[in-house]
């Protein structure tokens, strides 16, 4: 096993916390964004604009 | 610049100014909004990208969600080197800043309690992946002789397979419960898709512990330890994190 510390702070680990993470504000101060509608972004749908193609490693099994 | 209000944190006042150079998201530099005993790290962000549709709209789009990201985190890292802030939602906007004082003002009892739980803590994130390639690839493919010989290979495969992830899933359960019993409290994320993360192997642990700053050195030598207790799995640690993954009120 290794044990890696990354340095830069990747994308996807910070969208776990921004996305899913902090304070919830909600009620009719807000401009109601912060709603829980904000979790369900579909990370699949921003997968699309991620050119990368990036086989799944188990995809012989498939 | 008027606009909307983005608020990135809520924390208690604190002395040292934020660094002047410091952009938010949007490009205003954040200030300090202050009322009845707690601040809110305030932007000023413009109508057209941050009213409801805009936002909703944005949010669809990876390089603008990068870019706000990068900016909301690049803030609240700024405030952990001078206080403890409580981090708000991605995206929590309001119209104006009285807007935010009524804000604060509701929720004054919510963030109080919040902010002393947290005070003096980080977050660390603890992944686990399984390795998938090297095991296969090192053994070249013999070339079945036969259909039967052929069905054998596959299920062999398949075995080894299942056999690895019922070893990756034991040992993060194992990780998982130590690393929980050392840390106050801890939160699981969902496993991450590799096409985002474009990290190689299978991720089956994406866990936050939230551990005393002065804890934490000890915290990060017990993942370091994880090292040689189980080959073809990889542990990847981040952070210290604000947090983020603690802030909510169900704790």
């Amino acid at each position: 096993m290794t044990v890696v510390e990354r340095r830069e702070v990747a994308l996807v680990d910070l969208l776990d916390r921004l996305l899913a993470g902090g304070v919830v504000i909600t009620g009719d101060i807000t401009l109601r964004i912060a709603d829980v509608d904000l979790v369900r972004i579909d990370l699949n749908a921003l997968i699309s604009s991620v050119n990368a193609q990036v086989p799944s490693p188990f995809e012989e099994l498939l | 610049m008027t606009g909307l209000r983005y608020v990135y944190a809520v924390c208690r006042p604190f002395s040292t100014p934020l660094q002047a150079q410091l952009t938010g998201v949007a490009g205003d530099p954040p200030r300090a909004l202050t009322h009845r005993g707690l601040v809110a790290v305030v932007s000023h962000v413009p109508e057209r990208d941050f009213a409801e549709e805009a936002l909703r709209a944005h949010l669809e789009d990876l390089d603008w969600l990068t870019a706000t990201a990068r900016a909301h985190q690049g803030v609240i890292d700024a405030l952990t080197t001078v206080t403890t802030p409580l981090p708000l939602r991605l995206g929590t906007v309001f119209l104006d800043d009285s807007g935010v004082r009524s804000m604060m003002e509701a929720r004054e009892e919510d963030f109080h309690r919040t902010l002393d739980r947290l005070e003096g803590r980080v977050e660390w994130g603890v992944k686990v992946y399984a390795e998938s390639g090297p095991q296969e690839s090192a053994r070249p493919a013999e070339k079945p002789a036969s259909g039967r010989d052929y069905l054998r290979q596959r299920r062999m495969q398949t075995r080894s397979h299942e056999e690895m992830w019922q070893k990756a899933e034991a040992f993060s359960t194992r990780l998982h419960e130590r690393l929980s019993a050392f840390a106050e409290d801890s939160r699981l994320h969902p496993p991450q898709n590799p096409a985002l993360s474009k990290a190689s192997g299978r991720n089956v642990l994406n866990a936050a512990y939230l551990v005393p700053r002065t804890h934490s050195e000890e915290f990060v030598e017990m993942v370091d330890r994880t090292k040689d207790e189980a080959p073809g799995l990889r542990v990847e640690l981040t952070g210290p994190w604000a947090a983020y993954s603690f802030a909510g009120e169900d704790t």
